[in-house]
């Protein structure tokens, strides 16, 4: 599919010197759901904000849906719509009013009957006419998704949607996200719940220190960097681990009660048939087996501590 | 010109007036009431005449100025401090619009409140004395003049402002001392000649001798430099806007 989003060597930095963004560069496919994920202060926000006007690159560019986005404005923002971090939202106005000003903002004609279906879609229509303030906090991020929707957007860039979000609306939301993209909006959602990426991404960025470490199908990278564990439990407890069984690399946990055994799942030969052939032969008993699989949030701790692979080696695909 | 954008800024600003109506419509008359009672009869009963004008008359072109200078920069940095203070300024800078089309939502707005007051206020002065204006066209260019180019100075002093002290600070330091020395409530004629001189430093003094020339057909300085002096801040304030915008200063990092 065409690229919607074309991000160039984007640099940023802010007046105090600080460097926020040290070369991005990244292609965003129409229809895509891509994750952002980084540690606070990781440049996420400010990545957002330069692509949509609030904040102006030190250097590079950014094309939306074909125009720069500095000297082509007016197109390329038309097609964007933000969803902020944080609850920016004036108190005292009504909820239809304020994502009517939004429409107003982006130069569309009042379309009341579009309105009234994004606030439907939010479940915010019964509350149209509440001031914000009388608002509750999850309601406050529906009336800010809907105000970026309501000029009818092609991108939709979600900056931290379910930070401090209990957990049912935060299924609510990524409900709402399944929806919008089968509408065919393209999203981008930054977080740093690694769950969030897991759940609804199609693709996922991962972006500390302003370097995107990696950009990949979230599927392809849970299987390459995807790392599973066989945790073989013992009818009783070692103390030591057999030196037979020395070559497999266990670990011990549950205070010697099982064993731990880490492999890759892509690869040939897992080297389960012959671990548990040399566990009976060392005459443990078995009271039990199980697989588990590394989540994205283990992969990113692994990368952002750099500790499972260094940034070469994750570009070059190696594991 | 995106004027979709700007005429929803401008409505957007405009209903928050709306909102504290009364608020608005009411402090202006009680205060240019108050200001009758204390200065029209109480101290204007001992003065009766300046220039050939009734006090209680004369102090009325000083007066509306003073009103519509300080509701113009009040409206204005206000206006554009909300949003800036509450985050949603976010939604201005991201959207379709240059800041050609900001400011004229934004000033357009202040000044369109400030006019307003200065109205309600010359209608609530013709109450308690009698009032005529000599050159009603002038009149209305300076009042118009003076809503729009203080509109801008505010937008200014709300886009620098930090906090909300700044933001009372310029008003409370520099313009109200200037609005009260500016000649609204006496000629510069009644000053000794040295302050006669430094008075002329005073902007304030051009606005209000001009705008007073409008009713009573006479002028502390020669109307043209009165026209010239709130021409020039005008385009002042439009280029130092222009800068702004240019550099982003104060608003985009």
């Amino acid at each position: 599919m065409a690229a919607i989003l074309s991000i160039r060597d984007l640099r940023k930095t802010y007046d105090g010197g600080f460097q926020a963004l040290k070369g991005v560069s990244l292609e965003i496919a129409e229809g895509e759901i891509l994750a952002l994920l980084g540690p606070n202060g990781a440049g996420k926000t400010t990545l957002i904000s330069t692509i949509c006007g609030i904040t102006t690159a030190t250097s590079g560019s950014v094309s939306v849906g074909g125009f720069d986005n500095v000297s082509q404005f007016r197109h390329a923002r038309a097609l964007i719509g933000l969803v902020p971090q944080e609850i920016t939202l004036e108190p005292f106005t009504k909820v239809l009013d304020t994502v009517s000003f939004s429409r107003g903002l982006f130069g569309k004609p009042a379309d009341p009957s579009l309105v009234e279906e994004v606030l439907r879609k939010l479940s915010l229509w019964d509350k149209r006419d509440s001031r914000i303030m009388d608002l509750s906090g999850g309601m406050k991020r529906r009336v800010l998704i809907a105000k970026a929707l309501a000029h009818e957007p092609r991108i939709l860039f979600l900056d931290e949607p379910t930070a401090g979000v209990d957990v049912e609306l935060r299924k609510d939301m990524w409900e709402i996200v399944r929806e919008l993209k089968a509408d065919g909006v393209t999203i981008i959602l930054t977080t740093h719940y690694i769950e969030e990426a897991e759940a609804i991404a199609d693709r996922v960025g991962v972006i500390t220190g302003g370097e995107l470490l990696l950009v990949e199908e979230k599927e392809q990278l849970m299987a390459r960097m995807g790392q599973k564990q066989l945790e073989v439990q013992l009818a009783a407890p070692v103390e030591a681990i057999p030196e037979t069984l020395s070559q497999h690399n266990l670990q011990i946990v549950n205070g010697g009660g099982a064993l731990l055994y880490t492999y890759d799942a892509r690869a040939e030969r897992t080297g389960i048939t012959t671990l548990l052939n040399d566990v009976a032969q060392a005459g443990l008993v078995l009271a039990d087996v199980q697989t588990r699989e590394s989540s994205l949030e283990d992969i990113f701790v692994g990368l952002v501590s750099g500790g499972l692979v260094s940034k070469g080696a994750a570009a070059g695909g190696a594991a | 010109m995106n004027w979709t954008a700007v005429a929803t800024i401008y409505k957007a600003e405009m209903a928050r007036f709306w909102r504290t109506f009364l608020q608005s419509f009411i402090s202006p008359v009680l205060s240019t009431s108050l200001y009758f009672v204390v200065f029209g009869s109480a101290i204007g009963s001992r003065i009766q005449e300046v220039d050939g004008v009734e006090y209680g008359a004369f102090i009325v072109p000083g007066l509306v100025m003073l009103s519509v200078i300080t509701q113009s920069i009040s409206n204005a940095s206000f206006g554009i401090y909300f949003p800036k203070f509450i985050g949603n300024i976010y939604e201005i800078l991201s959207a379709p619009i240059n800041f050609l089309e900001v400011v004229a939502g934004f000033v357009g707005a202040a000044a369109t409140k400030s006019l307003f007051i200065g109205t309600v206020i010359l209608c609530t002065a013709s109450l308690f004395v009698d009032l005529s204006v000599q050159h009603p066209l002038a009149m209305v260019a300076f009042l118009v003049l003076t809503c729009l180019s203080f509109s801008l100075m505010g937008f200014i002093i709300g886009i620098w402002a930090g906090n909300f002290e700044q933001l009372q600070l310029v008003p409370l330091l520099v313009v109200t001392p200037l609005v009260f020395l500016g000649g609204s409530f006496y000629s510069i004629s009644m000053l000794p000649p040295v302050w006669q001189t430094i008075t002329l430093f005073n902007p304030v003094v051009y606005l209000v001798s001009g705008f007073r020339w409008a009713f009573f057909g006479q002028a502390d300085v020669p109307v043209l430099l009165s026209l010239c002096a709130i021409g020039g801040f005008t385009l002042a304030c439009v280029g130092v806007i222009w800068w702004i915008f240019k550099t982003g200063w104060r608003i985009r990092a």
